[in-house]
C-alpha cells in the first residue's frame, strides 16, 4: 500500500536530477527491486502512471530491474542465490549468511531530453 | 551505506550498474540513490535525539491483534518502578491503546496515521515533540498493526521487536519474510493458547525463522499467565545495558537488519497527533 507514497518521493529525486540537467524531458527511469525490498515492482509501475501525470517524465519509460537474492556463507566462503523464505547457504545449509542482493530499492538510472 | 561513494554497488548489481548504453540526444544519469533516502534522513535525525536522550527505542511489530497492547501493559507493570518508559502508539484511528497504556500511569501519546498502513520517520519525529525525552529510559514505538508496510521504514529506533501470536499460524516468518528478517527478538505470544491448538508448533516458527538468516532469541510469552515474562525482562534490561555501553563509546545501535533499499515518507494529510497525558504537558522538550 505504501507504493503510491514511494513513487512521489522517487518522482521528487527524478525532478530534482532533471532540473539540474536544465533537462527539457525525462526520457526514461529506471529503478532496481530486490525481492526482499518489500516493494511491489508491478505496483510501483502503476503508482508511476499516477504521478508522472503533468511533469517531466509524462511520457517517460519506467523500467524495474528485479534483482536476484544472493546470500554470502560466512561458513563456507560461497556465495549462492537464494528464495525470500529461504536464505540459507544453497551450498552447505549454514544459516550464517548475509545478503549480499535482494533487499534493493534504488533509482539507478535517469535518461534525460535536451539535457547539459 | 552512502550514495555518494558508490559503496551502495553490490556484487549483484555490479554489472547492471556498469552497462550504460549511451544514445542519441539523451543524457544518461547514473543516480544508485536510495528510494527512501528523505525517510532515512530523518530517521538518522530521530536516532541523534534518542542518543542525545539516552533513551532506547524499541519498535514493536506485528500483525493486528497479536498482544502487542498487552505486552506493553504487563511490561509496564513489571517495570514502572525501576525505569522511567513512555510509549508512541500508532494506530489508523481511536485513542484505545493509549488510553490502556496511559492507565498504567507512564506518558503515551498516539499517531492516528488516517489511512497510513505504517509509522515513518516523520510522524515519529512529530511525537517526539510531545515526549520529555530526557527523563526516560526506554521508548516503545508500537507500529500499526500490519505485517509489511512497517518493515520498509526506518524510524530512528534501535531495536526491532516482531510479536507472532499461536493463532496466527507457524509459517508467518516464510510468508512475510521481509517483517521477521528484520527481527531483533521474535516473541511468540498468547502461548496460553497453545493446549487449544494443533496447528501451531512452536519450534515451526522458529525453523522458519532460522530460514531468514536470522538467528534472534525467540521467547514464548503469554502476558496473561507470565509465561516468558523474566526472558523478556531480561532481554530487555540486557539491551539498555548494551546501548547505554554503546554511547559511552560514542556509539549507537541500530536493527540488525538496516536494508539498502528501505524508507519513504508517506505524505499523508490526515495525521493527527493527540497528547493524550496530561501529566507531561508543559514539559516537553523543544526539538528541532
Amino acid at each position: 500500500m505504501h507504493e503510491l507514497s514511494l513513487c512521489e518521493d522517487l518522482m521528487d529525486q527524478v525532478m530534482t536530477i532533471a532540473k539540474a540537467h536544465h533537462a527539457k524531458k525525462v526520457v526514461c527511469i529506471t529503478v532496481r527491486i530486490g525481492p526482499l525490498s518489500g516493494i511491489e515492482p508491478l505496483l510501483l509501475e502503476s503508482a508511476f502512471l499516477i504521478s508522472r501525470a503533468d511533469t517531466l517524465a509524462e511520457d517517460a519509460e519506467f523500467i524495474t530491474e528485479n534483482l536476484p537474492i544472493c546470500v554470502l556463507c560466512h561458513d563456507c566462503d560461497i556465495e549462492s542465490e537464494a528464495t525470500v523464505n529461504n536464505l540459507v547457504c544453497g551450498n552447505c545449509d549454514s544459516y550464517n549468511t548475509s545478503l549480499v542482493s535482494g533487499d534493493e530499492l534504488i533509482l539507478a538510472r535517469v535518461e534525460l531530453e535536451n539535457a547539459d | 551505506m552512502c550514495n555518494t561513494c558508490g559503496c551502495n554497488i553490490t556484487p549483484g548489481n555490479r554489472p547492471l550498474v556498469m552497462a550504460e548504453k549511451p544514445r542519441n540526444g539523451v543524457t544518461t544519469v547514473s543516480v544508485l540513490q536510495n528510494l527512501l533516502s528523505q525517510n532515512n534522513n530523518q530517521a538518522d535525525h530521530n536516532r541523534a535525539h534518542f542518543d542525545a536522550s539516552k533513551v532506547l527505542v524499541i519498535n514493536l511489530m506485528s500483525s493486528p491483534g497479536s498482544g502487542k497492547t498487552a505486552l506493553l501493559e504487563a511490561t509496564i507493570k513489571r517495570l514502572r518502578d525501576s525505569l522511567h518508559i513512555a510509549v508512541i502508539e500508532g494506530d489508523l484511528e481511536t485513542e484505545n491503546d493509549t488510553k490502556r497504556i496511559q492507565a498504567q500511569g507512564v506518558p503515551a501519546y498516539q499517531i492516528t496515521t488516517g489511512t497510513a498502513c505504517h509509522l515513518d520517520a516523520h510522524l515519529v519525529h512529530n511525537a517526539l515533540h510531545h515526549l520529555a525525552l530526557d527523563n526516560l529510559d526506554l521508548l516503545f514505538i508500537e507500529n500499526v498493526g500490519n505485517l509489511v508496510c512497517p518493515a520498509s521504514f526506518d524510524l530512528g529506533h534501535h531495536r526491532n521487536v516482531v510479536l507472532l501470536s499461536v493463532t496466527e499460524g507457524d509459517d508467518k516468518p516464510a510468508k512475510y519474510p521481509v517483517m521477521f528478517r528484520a527481527a531483533d527478538l521474535m516473541l511468540i505470544s498468547k502461548t496460553d493458547l497453545l493446549p487449544y491448538l494443533d496447528d501451531f508448533s512452536p519450534s515451526n516458527a522458529k525453523q522458519n525463522l532460522h530460514n531468514l538468516a536470522n538467528t534472534a532469541p525467540v521467547i514464548e510469552f503469554s502476558s496473561k499467565d507470565g509465561k516468558g515474562m523474566d526472558e523478556w525482562i531480561a532481554w530487555l534490561l540486557n539491551e539498555i545495558k548494551a546501548y547505554q555501553a554503546l554511547l559511552l563509546n560514542k556509539q549507537t545501535q541500530r536493527p540488525k537488519v538496516q536494508q539498502v533499499g528501505q524508507l519513504l515518507h508517506a505524505k499523508s494529510g490526515t495525521t493527527k497527533f493527540y497528547p493524550v497525558s496530561d501529566k507531561t504537558k508543559g514539559h516537553s522538550k523543544h526539538l528541532i
